[in-house]
């Protein structure tokens, strides 16, 4: 039963079609698996083995009744920043500690739609801020490949779960590379749709221009089947966009003849690790083996990412955050203080650290006199941003890079480095600036650690970005070398 | 460009953050250093640039003037820390 765990969710699909077998064996053997990997690991804030046992009775009747569906029967878990209706959804923050939300977001209603069964929800930087899941109000996620370090984050507990086989896939939310770099991290694939393609509705916002949901899986495949399940338009959600949503899985073709590859020369300098830019090289060096046209290319302004991102999405959410104010959900704390008393003391104890600090610098950035310094000049220089982009889209199909400058580090090791943490995302932050998709496939080691491949798309052009992922995952066959994480060998 | 802890004050009192002096000076230390960092934006030539608030052009979102589905109002209340009589409860704002 163990080895099933390993299996892909196209494969673990087969297996419950061919009645090899049942959905709630495969549920019972998941929740075993958890319980004896998560000391290790604590990718969960809070399991649901009994929903998920319920979940899989329903899906095996509907196995049973003749029904074949790719996500049908198959145990997956959620960051825990999706509301899911009757179950606790904390955003990993103290405020949130006892929120139940009475309805779904949108892509957990989607998925639930298609059988699939959810075994929990899973560990992040508290409010989706930060890059390690240290900054979680519950407890940090270690790494599957090395116990002593971080899975990436902020969703670390999405990626770790997929590693360590708790879930055959599970969702993250992306604003800064919260998807793409623990899926670097922990050696598994991560795709940030393009903004508008999957809708946000029902999760908690972060930096709403920014924010976006998405898959973190074992194979290229297994992503474009959960985002054919999550893509679309959503009346809830009046950002999501009314294009037609394709087939992903047709992406799947093991052929990248004269599709164009740009090397933005940006995103290997940077401090960017040498192995680690080293290990990128010859990924795009086998991928123009196999009849992919590379040219280096430039996007200068990438270097001013980090800058406008630090402005823009601190501004964002200090105005999103304003809503928890002990009236309506969560904590309450200093009631004798008056109602605004009340709320600062209640905001000032059920955030973190981390949180307060970009209430702070937004609210700033926002404030009377400082606006046009900083926001509107941000603003500005994303637009720019955009503009390179779009330049360098008229000579190239799609942009090969590094994830993450470098493989995972260890925990406490950046913590209390303001600049130094904020750097691990460096080369995902451009993409949400510019709105586009971006995918991480796990393509190498460094140091017995694994490290991802960026492929960047243009705007709505998932097809190409998950087509160039999938001919590289043919090439590299890694699959078997990524199966057992080192760190949970016996 | 560094924030002054009179600015950390005001600031977090517009935030509704209730924090001590000493709990912002901790915090003025990683504050400050992105706010050295903003400074490499101040060269940039932005003066003819329009703003970009969103990512792909959105415009005003209709819809029909309908009735959709809402949550009950006992599930509202549900999560609130104080509530009664189908109502949030807060601490007292005018005086009696």
């Amino acid at each position: 039963m163990k080895e099933l765990l390993t299996l892909s969710v196209a494969e673990i699909s087969q297996k419950l079609h061919a009645r090899e077998v049942s959905a709630v064996e495969l549920t019972e053997a998941v929740l075993t698996h958890i319980s004896e990997t998560e000391p290790k690991v604590q990718a969960f804030i809070t399991p649901t083995p009994e929903l998920a046992l319920e979940m899989a009775r329903q899906a095996q009747a509907r196995l049973d009744a003749g029904e074949r569906a790719p996500l049908l029967g198959v145990p997956i878990a959620l960051k825990d920043n999706l509301c899911t209706r009757g179950v606790r959804t904390t955003c990993a923050s103290r405020i949130l500690h006892n929120f139940i939300p009475p309805y779904d977001a949108t892509v957990v209603r989607r998925l639930r739609e298609t059988g699939a069964v959810f075994v929990g929800k899973l560990n992040m930087d508290e409010f989706a801020m930060g890059s390690s899941t240290e900054f979680s109000a519950f407890h940090p996620t270690r790494n599957p490949w090395d116990l002593a370090r971080v899975p990436g984050g902020s969703s670390g507990g999405s990626a770790a779960a997929v590693a360590a086989h708790m879930a055959f896939a599970t969702l993250g939310s992306d604003t800064g590379g919260s998807i793409r770099q623990p899926a670097s991290f922990c050696g598994v694939v991560g795709l940030k749709p393009t903004y508008g393609r999957v809708s946000r509705y029902g999760l908690v916002a972060y930096a709403s221009s920014l924010d976006q949901i998405g898959p973190l899986t074992k194979t290229v495949e297994d992503c474009a089947t959960l985002l054919n399940a999550i893509a679309g338009k959503d009346p809830h959600d009046a950002t999501s966009v009314d294009l037609p949503v394709p087939d992903f899985r047709e992406a799947l073709v093991d052929d990248i003849k004269g599709i164009r590859l740009g090397a933005p020369k940006e995103f290997f300098g940077q401090g960017v690790q040498p192995e680690v830019a080293e290990t990128v090289r010859k990924a795009i060096g086998l991928l123009e083996s196999v009849g992919a046209e590379v040219q280096e290319v430039s996007l200068p302004m990438a270097e001013q990412s980090l800058a406008i991102y630090y402005i823009l999405a601190p501004a964002e959410c200090s105005s999103n955050l304003a809503r928890y104010d002990g009236v309506r959900y969560g904590l309450r704390v200093g009631a004798e203080k008056g109602h605004i008393g009340m709320m600062e003391a209640t905001r000032a104890e059920g955030f973190g650290k981390e949180v307060i600090q970009r209430i702070i610098i937004g609210a700033y950035a926002l404030s009377s006199g400082y606006y046009d310094a900083f926001y509107l000049k941000a603003q500005k220089g994303r637009t720019l941003l955009r503009q390179q982009f779009d330049a360098v889209f008229q000579q190239v199909d799609a942009l090969v890079c590094p994830t993450a400058p470098t493989p995972a580090f260890k925990l406490g090791e950046l913590v209390d480095d303001p600049l130094a943490m904020k750097l691990a995302d460096v080369l995902t932050i451009p993409v949400n600036l510019a709105g586009l998709p971006g995918l991480s496939v796990p393509c190498g080691f460094v140091n017995g650690l694994p490290v991802g491949l960026q492929i960047i798309g243009k705007p709505f052009d998932e097809m190409t970005v998950l087509r160039v992922g999938y001919a590289w995952e043919q090439l590299a066959c890694l699959r078997d070398e990524l199966r057992t994480p080192t760190g949970l060998q016996a | 460009m560094a924030l002054t802890l009179e600015q950390m004050r005001h600031t977090a009192k517009l935030a509704r953050l209730e924090l001590s002096d000493e709990q912002l000076i901790e915090l003025m230390r990683p504050i400050n250093a992105l706010m050295e960092h903003f400074e490499r934006l101040q060269a940039l030539p932005l003066d003819e640039v329009e703003p970009t608030s969103h990512s792909i052009p959105v415009f005003n979102a209709f819809r029909e003037d309908v009735v959709g589905e809402t949550l009950r109002r006992e599930d509202a209340l549900a999560n609130a820390p104080d509530a009664r009589d189908g109502l949030f409860i807060v601490p007292r704002i005018v005086e009696e």
